[in-house]
């Protein structure tokens, strides 16, 4: 994205410029700036269409599924399950006190559970895939592009969108639910041993509270957000990568931005599919379930 | 004498009025150009001419902002996504830099557009890629190697075999003796002439080497800068057979011939002088 900006060249003199000429050159940037967004939301839309029109002609070959399978979902499972013991534990060390103080230590049980099956867990996974999956597969495709493997797998008849594209888009798709279920049971385990090891809370009670608070409704909730998170990884990743500027720094570039705008889309996605799920709710339990 | 050809023979390329322009950068102006079938068409250019965009417009992995190319008398920007790869099998492409694909052995590398295209047995599949690997000089053992094991010029072999493996109609090559030396350069010429040889192939070669465009071609084309173009001014200043080539006169021409300097470094200069 260049701007050219004249208002301080050596052109003018260095003299300062008139108001009116730096309103124009002001409303200028802003127009760039959004027709260039524009056109590059038009250009994602379409990238996203070829991939779904291609994904339901055909179905990709099973040596470029599996091992996007594999890396997506078995070598992603020890990170997303450390982290979400540690968020579980973390969670029960912030909680304690405030409950403590109003004598409803054992309620944290359901605390912790019902944020981590709605919230953290789903959340927490797809960070985590945008970390290591995203940002590696923009990097991959980026330097792919820039090498020209893309161009050769057109020239050779294969279609990249098919060949490359397709088979990431349904490995996060297909292995974020998974390893959000890793997240969440990880979690709830370590925020139970922590409460119950090192805060002494009744296990019974904790264990009821919770069963009594989170529902199945709750567990589908994080799991449905997820299927979305993953999706939007994979969209922009790929379109990133397919999309690289040359040179290394083009291919760094395009990891680094995979992941912002991953992690950007991962939080709007997760407030409007909350606001949605929350109707959904208390459309199908008018009555809902309170904590206290 | 190429006029004589083009009338005798029905083109099987026809680049008609194209343009490209990236950005606000034109890089090809108004180029016609007519290919006939085993003609080898050597696209010659200084850096930034424009020669490698061609070479991809004609495959249709660059489109062009005006004008068409024909492949058999089909529009190829006219052809949905799949009806052009279904196209691109009658294409050999061999990229600069061999473009193999670094997660796969040379023998996935070589064997990959009949996995993708063809209904062979496993085989099958070894027999054809032993055999086009032994055409470009490579032994048996290559095939469990991955790309960064071998040198350049064995890249850019692999990288032949790999565009000879569905024997293609028309063979591209980006570049091939770019960045090896001269013996190894000639070898590629020469698997580029013994290819020709073995099966009726329409050739068209992008390079800077002379000795390339004086060994191979039928045909030569030169192209230049639209940087260096007066508005009125066609891009191709050169079309013709090698001998033409060595007596022609147009100073532009002999220039890039015989690799003389002129008047670039003074311009370059005056271009980095401050002011």
């Amino acid at each position: 994205m260049s701007t050219e900006i004249s208002v301080n060249s050596p052109a003018n003199g260095g003299q300062k410029p008139g108001f009116g000429r730096a309103l124009y050159e002001w409303v200028a940037d802003w127009g760039r700036i959004v027709i260039e967004s524009v056109i590059a939301l038009g250009d994602f839309s379409i990238f996203c269409w070829r991939m779904i029109s291609w994904m339901v002609s055909r179905l990709p070959q099973r040596e470029t599924i599996f091992p996007n399978l594999y890396q997506v979902g078995v070598l992603s499972l020890p990170v997303v399950a450390l982290t979400g013991t540690f968020i579980g534990m973390v969670l029960a060390v912030q909680s304690y006190f405030q409950f403590s103080q109003l004598n409803l230590e054992t309620r944290l049980g359901a605390v912790i559970n019902m944020t981590l099956v709605r919230e953290l867990g789903p959340v927490l996974a797809a960070t985590m895939l945008a970390g290591r999956v995203g940002s590696a597969m923009a990097a991959e495709l980026g330097t792919m592009r820039v090498t020209e493997q893309i161009d050769a797998l057109a020239a050779m008849g294969a279609n990249p969108i098919q060949y490359l594209v397709v088979p990431r888009f349904l490995a996060c798709l297909l292995m974020i639910p998974t390893l959000t279920v890793m997240a969440d049971f990880m979690g709830v385990a370590g925020g139970y041993f922590y409460s119950t090891l090192v805060y002494d809370i009744d296990r019974h009670y904790y264990w009821s509270n919770s069963a009594s608070f989170v529902g199945w409704f709750d567990i589908f909730t994080g799991i449905f957000k997820s299927l979305f998170f993953g999706a939007a990884i994979a969209m922009v990743s790929c379109y990133q990568g397919f999309h690289c500027a040359p040179g290394a720094e083009g291919v760094g570039k395009a990891a680094t931005t995979s992941f912002v705008y991953s992690f950007v889309m991962i939080l709007v996605l997760d407030l409007f599919l909350g606001i949605w799920l929350d109707k959904v709710y208390f459309l199908l339990f008018p009555q809902g379930v309170t904590l206290f | 004498m190429i006029e004589s050809l083009l009338e005798e023979q029905k083109p099987v390329v026809e680049i008609e009025d194209v343009c490209v322009t990236f950005g606000q950068q034109p890089v090809l102006r108004d180029i016609r150009i007519k290919i006939v079938p085993g003609q080898t068409l050597v696209l010659l250019g200084e850096s930034g001419c424009g020669k490698t965009v061609l070479m991809k417009t004609v495959i249709g992995l660059i489109k062009p902002n005006r004008g068409r190319v024909l492949f058999d008398d089909q529009d190829i920007n006219t052809l949905s996504e799949k009806a052009m790869s279904r196209l691109r099998l009658r294409f050999g492409f061999v990229f600069q830099n061999a473009a193999l694909f670094d997660s796969m052995t040379i023998g996935q590398n070589v064997a990959f557009p009949l996995r993708q295209h063809g209904n062979h047995n496993p085989h099958r599949i070894r027999e054809l890629v032993l055999a086009r690997l032994a055409e470009v000089g490579l032994p048996d053992h290559v095939v469990y190697k991955k790309p960064a094991e071998l040198s350049g010029g064995m890249r850019k072999r692999v990288g032949l075999a790999r565009a000879l493996i569905m024997n293609p109609e028309l063979i591209l090559y980006d570049e091939p003796t770019t960045g090896l030396d001269p013996i190894m350069s000639d070898v590629i010429n020469e698997l580029i002439i013994r290819t020709r040889r073995r099966n009726p192939v329409t050739s068209i070669v992008v390079t800077h080497d002379m000795n390339t465009a004086r060994k191979v071609a039928d045909r030569v084309i030169m192209l230049y800068p639209m940087s260096r173009l007066q508005e009125d001014e066609p891009q191709i200043i050169f079309d013709g057979s090698p001998d033409e080539l060595e007596k022609c006169r147009d100073r532009r021409v002999r220039q890039f011939v015989n690799g003389e300097a002129g008047e670039r470094l003074m311009e370059m200069r005056a271009a980095a002088t401050p002011i």
